[in-house]
């Protein structure tokens, strides 16, 4: 008899946690939004403000994938792999950004060289 | 992999069993699929404003009030939470409870696309439109347009599923776990504006 190598049963997320640790997260979500308010009128210049939304943003979506979306609890090779597939996408594509922004700017090479007539 | 491992087609047997991969339900791995091509686009689309925002001299700081953008952040974000008390409320056979939160969250939905509507309305007021605007370079219209817009698209299409699922949840022809395949999707959407929030609004705050 065939026993498959993936069993059908195993644990998945249930959703039946405690309804306060529903409440503490979300109360950890709107701390960490209020605190991207506190940043924006904080006087630091745009590069620094940047950075720190961005920790900020990156740590609510963290919070919100692992324990909103039930994430930490389903299988963790389930876990690895929507963490590795979308990191791995969205880096990907930075490939074609960081030629967009060299396009931009035209440097170096669309910068006309000099002693060559332009047409 | 042993021959017993092999179905009479040669395909590996996980592939004929009927278990899905990871052996999560069908529905449940299409709609993280779905997510992770929408957090492409959103990505993409983010990352295109910062260019333009680096790239644009004159790029405008329209807004003088975080008010309305507090609201719906708090709306969003609260609307998670009921999200989240009726799909535990579903895993947990609480059949009224779980409609009664999942039309709440619909409701949710629903005040923040009319305050984002509102928002719209007054700097379409104020003179912006999709390529012009009086203070600055006129792709800051086009590229905020494009941003709450697709989101505001989503929250439009996640307020109808919520009802149609919640409706249907309720007269028993979807189970608990269609509402927690919606329930996901709802996520996705309050995820992605904890990132349009602080690069559209907060860091175009007029100081």
């Amino acid at each position: 008899m065939h026993t498959p190598d993936v069993q059908p049963h195993e644990p998945e997320a249930r959703y039946t946690d405690p309804i306060r640790k529903y409440i503490v997260i979300y109360l950890c979500i709107l701390a960490l939004a209020t605190f991207q308010f506190v940043i924006a009128y904080s006087r630091i210049d745009g590069t620094a403000m940047f950075a720190r939304m961005l920790f900020v943003a990156l740590a609510e979506a963290g919070l919100a994938l692992m324990f909103f979306m039930h994430l930490w609890a389903e299988k963790r090779g389930f876990l690895l792999f929507v963490v590795v597939f979308t990191g791995f996408v969205l880096l990907a594509m930075q490939y074609g950004w960081t030629d967009s922004y060299r396009m931009e700017v035209g440097a170096p090479y669309s910068q006309p060289k000099a002693g060559v007539v332009q047409q | 992999m042993s021959q017993a491992d092999l179905t009479m087609e040669g395909h590996p047997a996980g592939l004929t069993t009927g278990i899905p991969p990871f052996s999560i339900p069908a529905k449940k791995m299409a709609i993280w699929l779905f997510i992770i091509a929408d957090a492409a686009t959103f990505a993409a689309c983010l990352v295109v404003y910062g260019f333009l925002r680096n790239g644009a001299p004159n790029w405008p700081r329209p807004f003088h009030s975080i008010t309305n953008v507090a609201l719906m952040t708090f709306i969003l974000l609260t609307s998670s939470l009921t999200m989240l008390l009726g799909v535990r409320a579903a895993k947990t056979s609480d059949k009224a409870g779980a409609f009664r939160w999942t039309i709440i969250t619909a409701i949710g939905g629903i005040l923040f696309a009319l305050l984002h509507v509102r928002e719209w309305l007054a700097l379409i007021a104020e003179g912006m439109t999709l390529f012009h605007n009086p203070w600055g370079t006129g792709l800051f219209g086009a590229s905020f347009f494009c941003i709450t817009g697709l989101h505001l698209l989503h929250v439009t299409g996640g307020v109808v599923a919520l009802l149609a699922v919640g409706i249907r949840y309720r007269g028993g022809r979807y189970n608990a776990d269609d509402l927690e395949v919606t329930g996901l999707y709802w996520h996705f959407v309050d995820l992605v504006w904890m990132f349009v929030v602080p690069f559209v609004y907060l860091l175009n705050l007029a100081h």
